[in-house]
């Protein structure tokens, strides 16, 4: 019993890791680049949500909704500006500018908002569970939403990209830019059309993790973002269900090693894994092993 | 590029001018020289007020950027509200404040360190928090400027260093005063601890509640830590409590992580009681708490905002009107730092004009003999002792109702 609850803690803290990695694989998969700035978007949309929800009295539904337009905005401006000039430039430089970025958000929500740490309103309130087994294990309401949303998400983004107009452009880009080009798809137009997806999805990734861990500070986005990388590259960055396998998994090993073998190693132990898993499967679980052109 | 530095040289050459005129005497110490040259540097942060040379320089670090912001920016403020009343005043002991940004890193705070001692700085509020005071605390010791920091709690920042002081209690000092009080209260019979593995802070309060835990035979049936990149789920370390059968769990921490162990508990429909330090208190004031949470949550701490104390209260509501926020324990301890100095500087009779390391050697003399009122520590009063550690006695709170109540 001891082992379901952990396992179902594990779910719980992994869905939050899919959810986030599900934005940072899709611009990666298409953009080609890693948006290190994506963890503190998400801060900024929890952000967002908080004011409108407990200062503005709207209701939750319209705060995420001002939260993902707001990010939207935003995803798609960081883009302009910060990454679009350097299209041309190599994949280190637009690293660089993506860490960058990331600080500058935190700086900036700092300047707004103070470092002062404030407690989320969350969606559905924290102690709703539904209990099995007379009460010896509870799985909370929120756990569920978290992963019918990230499922819902995957679904979503897979059926977007495989079957629109959009996602088969966005694909062409991620493919060959200069030749998606040629077949006069719009490449700027794509790629920041990729940064509004991803960036409205870590507003619903930002209303979700503060839903579940309740506290926000102008860094919360940056851990869970990282991990959210690592469950990226764990499932095979740029595959969408991969995303969500990842997420998962690290969730659960994490609870599981912090459990069963030490409090103390649990990082280590996550890392560790992730490190067996690319020493054999180098592309990712869901990876796709692309031969480097020559 | 050019135009600055010509202005800067002006600048500087100016306030020589002015500094010799106003003094006259021939003696122009070490202490004004750099001072002069410091005027030209970017301003880094707000400074006080007074800018007329017969204040002494007070400088400290501080995360006042960064994760760590809430601490720096804490004491930064109630440095600044008890030198603005000092200065308004109008006596003998007037200041200039100076805080630099440290991130809550060492190297950073080391620098900032720099620019504060080419400032002119002459007396020290040494840094914010541990890491980065164990640094500065080294070159404050070799430079022979005195420090008292408000909060930077670890041991190592005063062991060996005869002009280091602390305002807070010693983080050892707090493992103990924790472990007798709840063996004393007979708050628990099993006690198990939640403690932040890479933070200072925690692990020394951590090893000495054990250590004393086992000499009075207090039963601590387990613990469980996390670090700074695992503080968002605590599901584990709470099952690990409840399969322990822990009627108490001790939580050496911050606030923040303290508040999401305690909803997590609260979550799975545990409830132990629960046992802070000093670290807890701010807990009631995070924006949007639910204080049912924290119900009955006990703790120690030696600043409590919510009392009737008139001091305590003049200093709250200024606070609250200046930056909106009630203050925690780091801004009171900053705040009766600089009264401490100015208690301390009238005793010795020190005047700005003399050069730091003077000074230094007259605080060094003073600071054990003085007792000071102040907004942490009770009717009783500080005092330090010659190795730099404060003698305050904490108070026993416990949480009812959404406030603090004295526990005794």
């Amino acid at each position: 019993m001891v082992f379901l609850n952990y396992l179902i803690n594990g779910i719980s803290l992994g869905s939050i890791y899919a959810i986030i990695a599900l934005g940072y694989t899709m611009v990666y998969g298409i953009a080609k680049m890693l948006n290190f700035a994506h963890g503190d978007v998400i801060m900024v949309g929890s952000y967002i949500c908080f004011f409108a929800v407990s200062a503005y009295q709207l209701p939750t539904v319209v705060g995420i909704l001002l939260a993902m337009a707001v990010c939207t905005v935003l995803g798609v401006v960081i883009e302009g500006l910060a990454y679009k000039p350097l299209r041309q430039a190599g994949s280190l430089a637009v690293l660089i500018t993506a860490i960058g970025v990331s600080y500058f958000l935190q700086n900036a929500a700092q300047r707004l908002w103070s470092s002062n740490p404030k407690i989320f309103p969350p969606i559905v309130p924290r102690e709703w569970s539904i209990s099995l087994f007379d009460g010896q294990l509870s799985i909370s309401v929120l756990t569920i939403i978290t992963i019918a949303a990230c499922i819902v998400i995957m679904l979503g983004l897979t059926f977007f990209t495989g079957k629109t107009k959009m996602g088969k452009a966005m694909r062409a880009c991620s493919e060959d830019k200069a030749a998606a080009q040629l077949m006069g798809i719009n490449v700027n137009r794509t790629i920041s059309m990729t940064f509004a997806i991803g960036s409205a999805l870590a507003a619903i990734a930002g209303v979700l993790l503060c839903s579940a861990y309740q506290t926000l500070v102008p860094t919360t986005g940056s851990m869970p973002g990282i991990k959210a990388f690592t469950a990226a590259v764990f499932g095979g960055i740029g595959s969408i269900p991969g995303a969500l396998l990842g997420g998962l998994l690290l969730g659960v090993i994490e609870i599981l090693a912090g459990g069963y073998i030490s409090t103390q190693l649990q990082n280590a132990i996550v890392f560790a894994v992730l490190i067996v898993v690319l020493l054999v499967k180098p592309a990712g679980l869901l990876g796709k092993a692309v031969r480097e052109k020559v | 590029m050019k135009k600055l530095r010509i202005l800067s040289l002006a600048l500087a050459g100016a306030l020589c001018v002015s500094m010799l005129a106003g003094c006259g005497s021939s003696d122009q110490g070490s202490a004004n020289t750099p001072a002069a040259g410091g005027e030209t540097t970017p301003a880094g942060t707000e400074t006080g007020s007074t800018a007329t040379g017969t204040a002494f320089k007070l400088g400290g670090t501080g995360p006042l950027t960064g994760g760590a912001a809430i601490y720096g920016l804490a004491a930064q403020r109630g440095a600044q509200i008890a030198v603005e009343e000092i200065n308004a005043e109008g006596g003998d002991i007037q200041f200039e404040l100076r805080y630099e940004d440290d991130v809550h890193v060492a190297e950073t705070a080391v620098n900032a360190y720099n620019t504060l001692k080419e400032w002119g700085m002459q007396i020290s509020l040494g840094s914010v928090t541990s890491t980065p005071g164990i640094a500065t605390s080294v070159l404050n010791f070799e430079d022979r400027i005195f420090a008292l920091t408000p909060s930077a709690s670890s041991p190592d920042v005063i062991e060996g260093k005869d002009n280091v002081f602390q305002m807070c209690f010693s983080d050892p000092n707090q493992g103990l005063a924790s472990a007798q009080y709840i063996y004393e209260q007979g708050l628990g019979e099993k006690v198990f601890i939640i403690w932040k593995n890479d933070d200072v802070y925690s692990t020394g309060i951590k090893d000495q509640f054990v250590a004393e835990a086992e000499a009075l035979g207090l039963e601590v049936v387990g613990d469980a830590t996390f670090t700074e990149d695992t503080q968002n789920d605590f599901t584990v370390q709470v099952s690990q409590a409840q399969q322990a059968g822990a009627d108490l769990i001790f939580l050496p921490i911050y606030y923040q992580p303290a508040s999401l162990i305690l909803s997590q508990a609260a979550a799975t429909g545990y409830t132990p009681k629960f046992f802070g330090v000093d670290g807890m208190d701010g807990i009631l004031t995070m924006d949007g708490f639910d204080p049912a949470l924290a119900e009955g949550v006990m703790l120690l701490t030696p600043f409590n905002a919510d009392s009737d104390d008139e001091a305590t209260q003049n200093f709250v509501s200024k606070y609250q009107e200046l930056y909106n926020e009630t203050p925690n324990q780091f801004a009171a301890d900053a705040y009766d730092c600089v009264y401490a100095y100015k208690l301390a500087l009238e005793t010795a009779g020190c005047t700005p004009d003399m050069s730091a390391a003077d000074i230094c050697d007259a605080l060094i003399e003073v600071f054990p003999t003085i007792t000071l009122t102040g907004l942490t520590g009770d009717g009783a009063g500080i005092t330090w002792d010659s190795t730099g550690a404060v003698s305050k006695s904490p108070k026993g709170m416990i949480i009812e109702n959404g406030a603090y109540v004295g526990m005794d």
